[in-house]
């Protein structure tokens, strides 16, 4: 090429011709997406207007009216109100409202569970150790669906009928029912104790902040854990006897076919929740164990050089760096459990599957609309979950400064 | 690769056009050579598996004298079985051709599920059952009970009927599967098991030990059970609607499965003459060959052979005619002329 070093500036400075648009690589790709995506749209409206035609001609019912109609089928556990003359649209509230609930309890067990599980994998103690691993390898390679049916089928239904209960004191029955447990039941002037109990956390989160100022100023600390302790537990407990026990129990007790009065637990709700916390808390164990092996033992000797202690170490450098490793695969795991619950189904547990994509389904016959129902509540439920856990792994993520 | 998304999509788009124009369901079943029938996941005596694996009971005896009709071969049948939960979508999706399967005739299944009933095999009706030892001796002593019941039956719906007009509190424990239903019930998580009459006499077979339960005196429903094709297809539903009244009319007339043979050769009976096919074309109008009602007698039997054979007094279901007798001598059994 000729070294002239003006040839460059000379051709730049005119434009180049400019190429026809069929030649043009974005406008090529514009147009060729442009086209996917009405495909893909003309797809989509095909397969709804198919689909509503094929329901027309076939004679079945459409559309979102039976929601206001009359169920007339009774729920075994419901959270809420609920009578065989409330409406389909109650009948899916119920089925959502209990897969809410085991959902919750099971990620509260899985997540404790596995923390005990992950921290005693890492144990020095070679027993420990041992034990959290044959647990986790035996839980996590054992399909969750026959773990449900090991709980429910083998474990629960051997137990005996309501009247050769296993008792526990007064008010603790077990029988292949459900497990019975006294029911307290608040009296007048038991809000007393609710107040004292927030005033208890506010009090707290007062004295933690002054405590911080003051270990900033002097560099001398609070016991903060027992002030904490005796602000949220023990103010409500003056209170409560303060006001004069305004709490009394009710106790379940045999009459006619099973126990009446306090509260139960029914082996269905029980076998699932046993199943899905110990099983979600095996995968969470080694996502703990994996968390903390990532922190960098330098972080252990830096703290210990420093002066702190042990707890001092593990609460302040280690689990604060390890969370940020933990909370993205635990986030996964919460997704999968909460889908998981779905499974409730299999053992009679009145969950959103059962009730509203079971029973509602059957009695109503409109598949599409009450699969398509079922299918965004799952997804709500995720995103819901995921939103809240993102929002959570933002606020603990490395802040650089 | 965006020119292959196109074509890709484009291909989906014209395969689908093309599955949605339907074919009647008659020639599609001549053309694959069978009839999908949709039946229980084991009810004896109505569809069950013998020893052998072949599938036998009234319900199943539909399906065969469907078969017998359109291909004078009642072996020409496979069998779905499908729990009560499946057994509509099962249907309306085309995956069977007839679902015989103990299913009672509803408005609501016969309107907004796109369903048609083509007659009723057998005239029930909803009962309880508990174990001996609790001392129940009416339904009415029930309040509080646990029941074990199936998922998306009238049997959920009458229950809560039921309990609901007499103001008695009870919990359901709702599975998917009959078999889990009794097992459940057998192994004490409920007082109560309920379900069609018919099918507690069934099912009681199942249990442990048979003698300690006791089915209640009230029967607190009608369940009339028949078999069900998709609404929009008449002459299927007209071939399966008379194959069982063909059976019910045989019955009426003498003809059985023992002496149809006899009797085509030498009956000078106008009536037993139409029902075998000897006289008139009732086969050509319905679109099977004119000899479909002698085919249903042989190979199936009429209506009374198949009873007695399958849920009769000297079964092991053990079920008296009761309502199911023909309408002559006092029961509901008519079937409409075949004429």
């Amino acid at each position: 090429m000729a070294a002239d070093p003006n040839s460059f500036a000379a051709s730049s400075a005119v434009p180049p011709k400019k190429p026809p648009l069929w030649n043009d690589p974005a406008w090529r790709a514009l147009f060729f997406q442009v086209v996917v995506v009405a495909l893909v749209i003309l797809l989509g409206v095909f397969l709804v207007r198919n689909t509503l035609a094929n329901l027309e001609r076939q004679g079945i019912a459409s559309g979102f009216g039976f929601l206001g109609s009359t169920a007339g089928f009774s729920i075994g556990e419901s959270l809420i109100e609920y009578h065989e003359e409330n409406t389909y649209g109650r009948t899916f509230l119920v089925g959502l409202l209990n897969t809410i609930w085991i959902s919750f309890w099971g990620i509260l067990f899985a997540t404790i569970l596995g923390f005990i599980i992950g921290i005693a994998r890492l144990s020095s103690n070679w027993l420990i150790s041992k034990l959290a691993m044959v647990y986790i390898e035996v839980l996590r390679n054992v399909p969750l669906l026959l773990q449900i049916f090991f709980w429910y089928f083998a474990v629960l239904r051997p137990l005996p009928g309501p009247r050769q209960s296993l008792s526990l004191g007064d008010g603790f029955f077990l029988n292949n029912r459900g497990m019975y447990f006294p029911d307290p039941v608040p009296e007048q002037g038991f809000h007393v104790v609710v107040i004292a109990f927030l005033v208890g956390i506010a009090a707290f989160q007062a004295v933690r902040r002054w405590a911080h100022v003051r270990q900033d100023r002097t560099g001398e600390q609070l016991p903060i854990f027992w002030i904490g302790l005796g602000l949220v537990a023990g103010v409500p407990v003056l209170a409560f006897f303060a006001a004069g026990s305004p709490l009394h129990f009710d106790y379940p007790a045999l009459k006619g076919f099973n126990f009446k009065g306090g509260a139960v637990m029914s082996p269905e709700f029980f076998a699932l929740l046993v199943a899905l916390s110990t099983y979600t808390a095996s995968f969470i164990g080694e996502i703990v164990r994996a968390g903390i092996m990532a922190v960098s033992h330098g972080q252990t000797e830096a703290a210990y050089a420093v002066g702190l202690t042990r707890s001092q170490t593990l609460r302040m450098v280690i689990i604060p760096q390890a969370l940020r490793v933990i909370i993205p695969p635990l986030t996964s795991q919460y997704l999968n459990l909460t889908k998981n619950s779905s499974l409730a189904a299999a053992i009679a547990y009145p969950d959103l599957v059962l009730v509203f994509a079971g029973t509602t389904l059957m009695q109503t016959g409109q598949a599409v609309e009450i699969i398509a129902m079922t299918m965004a509540v799952y997804l709500c439920l995720s995103l819901f979950i995921s939103m809240i856990m993102n929002w959570y792994n933002r606020k603990i993520a490395l802040v650089e400064r | 690769m965006n020119l292959v998304k196109g074509i890709a999509v484009a291909a989906v788009l014209s395969a689908t056009l093309a599955g949605a124009a339907q074919a009647t369901t008659l020639s599609d079943v001549r053309d694959k050579g069978f009839i999908q029938c949709g039946v229980s996941q084991g009810v004896p005596g109505f569809s069950n598996p013998d020893q052998a694996g072949n599938w036998t009971g009234i319900d199943v005896d539909v399906c065969r004298a469907a078969a017998a009709a359109v291909f004078g071969d009642a072996d020409k049948v496979k069998y779905t079985p499908l729990s009560a939960k499946e057994r509509f979508t099962a249907l309306q999706s085309g995956e069977i051709d007839i679902l015989s399967r103990n299913t009672t005739w509803t408005l609501v299944r016969d309107t907004a599920l796109g369903l048609n009933f083509a007659g009723v095999n057998y005239y029930d009706g909803q009962g309880f059952m508990v174990r001996k030892d609790l001392g129940v001796k009416s339904a009415r002593e029930l309040a509080g009970a646990a029941v074990c019941v199936n998922i998306g039956t009238t049997t959920e719906l009458n229950m809560a009927d039921f309990f609901r007009a007499n103001n008695m509190d009870y919990k359901p424990v709702v599975f998917e599967k009959a078999d889990e239903v009794v097992a459940a019930y057998d192994s004490g998580r409920c007082d109560v098991y309920t379900t069609d009459r018919s099918a507690l006499a069934a099912q009681r077979l199942k249990l442990k030990n048979a003698d300690a339960h006791m089915v209640l005196p009230e029967t607190i429903s009608k369940e009339p059970l028949g078999p069900v094709v998709r609404h929009g297809d008449d002459q299927w539903l007209d071939i399966v609607k008379w194959s069982l009244y063909m059976m019910v009319e045989a019955e009426e007339n003498g003809v059985t499965q023992a002496n149809v043979d006899k009797l085509k050769a030498s009956t000078k009976d106008p009536i037993q003459r139409r029902i075998l096919g000897l006289e008139g074309d009732l086969g050509k109008n319905l679109g099977v060959a004119n000899d479909w009602g002698y085919q249903i007698i042989k190979q199936v039997g009429n209506y009374g052979d198949v009873y007695e054979k399958h849920v009769g007094p000297n079964t092991p279901v053990g079920l008296p005619r009761g309502v199911n007798a023909l309408w002559k001598d006092g029961g509901l059994q008519y079937a409409m002329p075949v004429r």
